[in-house]
């Protein structure tokens, strides 16, 4: 995979350039019109992307994660009020309004879609990335999760109950992945390096010490940064 | 409405997609079109069902052009931007005003934009009502078609299930995309896949799905 960051500027591709070309000619179209109307302050387009682009996002939940993990008194709270819990941390608002935590065992393994839309936990995992809002996942994931799981290289055992959970309400759902093995007396900063966020949708698990001191980087190890 | 957005358990659509993309953003034009609609979001013309009713409202093809997210941004906010008189077909083919603007609208300010993030907008209302059911009840999803917006999922319609999580009391979107926000009891209703999907269920799998109350009967 790469690591560049694309965020700021295009790399269309050239098979679908002519598309792409058009979209981005409606787009042009149809924010110059609403600035030039006053409906929109490009000054204020500017706050909501620097907002999403440098300070929501799934560190959050990685903190969240990590300090569950460590402190049995903020899982207990966690689990009795995620939403109060949550908010303690400072993690509130826009598409987070009322949040569930889905504590992930060897029992029942949780997984996060929205089949109807796009809904996704914005104020602890950021924005959702493209493939939860595409149609396979969301077709998917409802009927047969180990196959999309297994996509992304995530095999449970059979024992493991797989438990879909479709946000199609106003609740938002984030996967608490089970702590990852020979991490006694690991800091909630260590451990937050080993929360990525697909283990917070439920996609894939937390990462293990091995692969965190590995200096390759893999698709499953570069999402949450 | 049981339109192309409704997509659980269908099948055909492939691989998921760029599991390992560069997030969230592709190309500049998807900024632009996020902020947008955020920004347009913030003149309060529009809740968020009926946001969401004119995207199921878009023709399946157009829908599923390129599997795009933002592209279907676009498209909704072309679509409602005309319906509310904020610009006019020949402007937005043009991309130049030549209409005076709509008044009586605010835009909405950088400076407000970290308060908006922050408080969001809460779907809960206080409510004396009595909840139907409780945990561990066991409910059967209606049988329901309704032509305008819901958020009964058609793959759970007729299906038992049990009470898992009682949610509160919230806007109920059926009635919200009309205008009237008819607050109403919300449930996590689990449902085993067996009942689901039949013997074409994957081993193990629970599906949970938040089901408003008027969606659900005792069974």
């Amino acid at each position: 995979m790469s690591e560049h960051d694309h965020h700021h500027h295009d790399h269309d591709h050239d098979d679908d350039h002519s598309h792409l070309s058009e979209t981005e000619l409606r787009v042009r179209a149809l924010e110059s019109i609403l600035v030039e109307k006053g409906y929109v302050d490009p000054q204020a387009l500017e706050a909501i992307l620097q907002t999403y682009e440098e300070k929501v996002g799934p560190r959050n939940g990685a903190r969240v994660v990590a300090r569950a993990w460590s402190d049995p008194e903020f899982m207990e709270w966690l689990q009795r009020d995620s939403t109060a819990a949550v908010a303690s941390m400072g993690y509130t608002g826009r598409q987070g309004e009322h949040i569930v935590a889905l504590i992930n065992t060897p029992e029942v393994h949780n997984v996060v879609v929205c089949t109807l839309c796009s809904c996704y936990p914005w104020p602890v995992l950021g924005l959702p990335p493209a493939w939860y809002k595409s149609a396979a996942y969301r077709s998917r994931v409802v009927i047969e999760p180990r196959q999309v799981l297994a996509e992304f290289g995530l095999t449970l055992p059979d024992e493991t109950k797989v438990r879909v959970w479709d946000s199609t309400s106003e609740m938002r759902y984030i996967v608490i992945p089970m702590r990852p093995a020979a991490t006694d007396g690991w800091s909630v900063e260590q451990l937050e390096e080993l929360v990525i966020r697909d283990s917070m949708v439920g996609v894939r698990e937390a990462r293990s010490p091995q692969s965190a001191s590995s200096t390759t980087t893999d698709g499953s190890t570069s999402n949450a940064r | 409405m049981n339109s192309i957005h409704d997509m659980g358990g269908m099948h055909g659509f492939g691989q998921i997609p760029d599991i390992d993309g560069p997030e969230p953003f592709h190309h500049d034009w998807e900024r632009r079109m996020f902020a947008l609609n955020f920004a347009i979001g913030g003149l309060g013309l529009w809740n968020i069902d009926m946001s969401r009713a004119a995207m199921e409202a878009t023709p399946p093809d157009e829908y599923l052009a390129g599997d795009d997210y933002f592209r279907r941004f676009l498209v909704r906010l072309e679509r409602l931007a005309v319906k509310h008189a904020l610009v006019s077909q020949d402007e937005l083919a043009s991309g130049i005003g030549s209409e005076p603007p709509r008044t009586g609208l605010n835009a909405i300010k950088p400076q407000q934009v970290a308060t908006m993030v922050r408080n969001g907008n809460s779907s809960m209302r206080s409510s004396s009502r009595q909840a139907l059911f409780k945990v561990g009840d066991r409910v059967r999803a209606l049988r329901i078609n309704p032509a305008t917006h819901t958020r009964l999922p058609r793959y759970v319609r007729g299906c038992e299930g049990v009470i898992t999580l009682v949610q509160g009391v919230h806007v109920f979107p059926d009635a919200s995309v009309l205008g009237n926000e008819d607050p109403q009891w919300l449930y996590s209703v689990l449902f085993d896949g067996i009942i689901v999907w039949g013997r074409d269920a994957e081993p193990g799998l629970e599906i949970v799905v938040d089901a408003f109350e008027p969606y659900l009967e005792a069974a």
